[in-house]
């Protein structure tokens, strides 16, 4: 399941984050970010127009995310760990 | 310099207090220059120590990563690996984090800990962690990292004392860095985050990982249609603020040059020099200075919003729309500052890190109606819009101001448009923007800032523009009328001939030749249009009053030429600081002449098409 797969509100666990081509720069600062596997993360909003960018609670923080940006991310339910 | 003399820099990830502390400890003494060859800004400051030890503070940009996505990242990082020409490495690192937010901060504090050089962490707004219950271990966390560990509250006075008292003991000694970590300085990023989860499971206990307030807030301000709404009302009370208190405060200083340029003139004997000081330095002058209160009502909004906490959200909610049209959510706090003058928006951009957003920023931001357009607008409207209502409700005056700013939004966003399409870099380019906590706008750090923009703004302007209008004066000046000249003395100088030069190139637009000639010195500043035509027109002998020349103007030019006239200014190649700014702030003429270029080639068919619809309308 992709990070832009899940609703509004929803938590889930982050699996990996994969790179668009080589040497993806915005995957690399997704990781750098603490985008790394296992770490929860949550859909705090979406902005109007289509849901483009959806914000991202990750630890402490929240990151505006673009989908292209956010699809990067492979997640897994919260609620089976 | 002294032997006592410490130099130390702080870093610090975006959003964790740092520029407060940096304030906190440098208070007014602070010297802001950009780094050679870039636009990122170096703030250096001092202050002297309890024991009379001089330390020098640098304030280096915030970053997340040493995996540099932003010029302002690769600063930090080329001077902390002493990569960087003609800046020495800190004798002490300052790692600054935010209490609160440990979990990401801290990856970057062990990120500079594996440089090796002398380090201690900052635990920075422990006001903010106290209310939510973070409790932290410090003890334990500075056993663990082998570094000195103190905790700030950089917005609270003496918050800093900690740190201060640390400084002045003496730079410690730094750990010898474990073997794992001088076995592997670039690292794995998960082993950096792992490190910090081991850290935070053994020092940090954390009721929950969100700041209720922020929670609350962010329900309503990020709400897909309350959102919007606030944004917009937000917006419109910035804009009543700018205009309802900085106005008066700007005619007022207008009014204070003209009195001091007429009291020059009555001192001064008639003359040349007379004119020289009366009209171009103390009008000249006067012009750049009376727009300065209106700036500053403007940036202080933009400063509260910034220290709040809420420019960010503005940014987001409006992502989508602007990517639409070329931009970025982040190029929207450089526009809303270039309705006050499109200087400080076209230097606001700095806040974008990607280039390609920035240029297209820039490259838009004069489109903006800033406030040196009102003056003409106002002439013009005055002269030929008649005041009928519309519906019942509206003035026909005001929907033309409205459409004239409309039309310079609607401009920036074709352009930003064709930019996006006519530009070869087919890259994808990030948001990837942190949210930051809501903040109390600090007093102390809000007027820093007022006083840094400010004095950047003037020192920069004051310069261009006076010797323009010195210029202006002269070419309008010289030569004198041949003795028995008949015509106003302007017909036989440099301007008289331009003017009529520039006609082969207006005439079509409906421009006469005087209202070519007044373009020049709009070039220079926009408003002295109006000047430049009241002098041109000579209405009634001496000094023209406005009424005076709107009428000369509705006798001599028609409807067509006035209205071709306002889309003009809505689009033009102005003011002459503009592209200076440019130039500065991208290192390209090249950029300038694609400005000055793509404006001239918009205005200029724009104009036509209203001037030729505007004729056969009538």
């Amino acid at each position: 399941m992709l990070l832009t797969d899940l609703p509004r509100g929803s938590s889930a666990i982050v699996e990996r984050v994969d790179d668009a081509h080589t040497a993806d720069a915005i995957a690399q600062r997704l990781r750098d970010l603490g985008f790394v596997p296992g770490e929860p993360v949550r859909v705090v909003a979406q902005a109007p127009w289509g849901g483009d960018p959806m914000l991202i609670q990750i630890g402490s923080t929240r990151f505006a995310l673009r989908l292209n940006e956010a699809r990067r991310v492979s997640v897994t339910e919260a609620n089976q760990a | 310099m002294s032997a006592t003399s410490l130099r130390i820099a702080l870093v610090g990830n975006p959003n964790c207090g740092k520029t407060a502390l940096f304030n906190q400890l440098t208070g007014g003494r602070q010297k802001v220059a950009n780094y050679a060859g870039v636009t990122v800004e170096r703030k250096e400051g001092r202050f002297t120590a309890p024991s009379g030890r001089l330390v020098q503070v640098l304030d280096l940009p915030g970053a997340y990563s040493f995996e540099a996505a932003s010029p302002d990242e690769c600063i930090t990082r080329d001077v902390l690996l002493g990569r960087y020409p003609g800046e020495a490495v800190p004798d002490l690192v300052v790692c600054v984090a935010d209490a609160t937010n440990l979990r990401l901060h801290l990856r970057f504090v062990l990120e500079v800990k594996r440089l090796g050089l002398p380090i201690v962490l900052v635990l920075n707004m422990m006001d903010a962690a106290k209310r939510r219950g973070i409790v932290i271990d410090v003890t334990e966390l500075r056993r663990r990292l082998g570094v000195p560990v103190v905790q700030t509250i950089a917005v609270q006075r003496g918050g800093a004392q900690a740190l201060i008292e640390l400084v002045d003991a003496g730079v410690p000694v730094q750990a010898a860095p474990h073997a794992s970590d001088a076995a592997d300085v670039a690292g794995a990023p998960s082993d950096l985050h792992a490190a910090v989860r081991d850290l935070l499971s053994a020092t940090v206990t954390m009721p929950r990982a969100t700041d209720a307030r922020d929670d609350a807030l962010d329900r309503w301000a990020l709400h897909p249609i309350v959102g919007p709404l606030i944004l917009a009302a937000v917006m419109f009370l910035v804009f009543q603020a700018v205009y309802s208190v900085g106005k008066p405060i700007t005619d007022a200083i207008g009014d204070g040059f003209g009195w001091l340029g007429t009291l020059a003139g009555t001192w001064l004997p008639e003359g040349p020099l007379r004119s020289l000081i009366s009209d171009a330095v103390f009008g000249g002058l006067g012009t750049v200075l009376g727009f300065l209160p209106e700036i500053l009502v403007l940036f202080f909004f933009i400063l509260v919003l910034e220290e709040s906490g809420y420019l960010p959200r503005a940014a987001f909610l409006l992502d989508r729309m602007m990517v639409s049209v070329g931009l970025t959510g982040r190029s929207f706090i450089p526009l809303l500052s270039s309705f006050a003058c499109a200087i400080p928006g076209v230097m606001g951009t700095r806040s974008i890190t990607d280039p390609r957003d920035r240029l297209a920023t820039i490259l838009v931001a004069p489109l903006m109606t800033c406030s040196a357009r009102l003056p003409v607008y106002a002439l013009l409207i005055g002269a030929f819009i008649p005041a009928r209502a519309i519906f019942g409700v509206f003035n026909l005056p005001g929907l033309v101001l409205f459409a004239l700013y409309a039309a310079g939004i609607g401009g920036a966003m074709l352009v930003g448009w064709v930019f996006k399409h006519f530009n070869r870099d087919r890259q994808e380019h990030a948001l990837l923007m942190e949210l930051p906590s809501y903040r109390l706008p600090m007093p102390r750090d809000v007027a820093i800032g007022l006083w840094e923009r400010g004095s950047i703004f003037l020192k920069r302007l004051t310069g261009v523009i006076l010797a323009l209008t010195i210029l202006m004066w002269v070419i309008s000046t010289f030569p004198s009328p041949p003795a028995g000249a008949t015509g106003p003395a302007i017909d036989y100088s440099f301007a008289g001939y331009i003017g009529r030069g520039l006609q082969y190139i207006f005439a079509p637009l409906g421009f006469n030749w005087q209202i070519s000639l007044s373009l020049i010195p709009a070039f220079a500043a926009r408003e002295t249009a109006v000047a430049a035509l009241a002098t041109v027109y000579a209405v009634g002998g001496g000094d023209a009053d406005l009424t005076g020349l709107a009428h000369a103007l509705a006798a001599n030019i028609s409807l067509a030429s006035a209205l071709s006239l306002l889309v003009w200014f809505a689009f033009a190649p102005q003011c002459m600081s503009t592209l200076a700014v440019i130039r500065r702030e991208t290192r390209s003429w090249r950029n300038v002449a694609i400005s000055f270029g793509y404006m001239f080639v918009l205005a200029y068919v724009a104009s036509l098409a209203t001037c030729v619809i505007a004729r056969w309308l009538a």
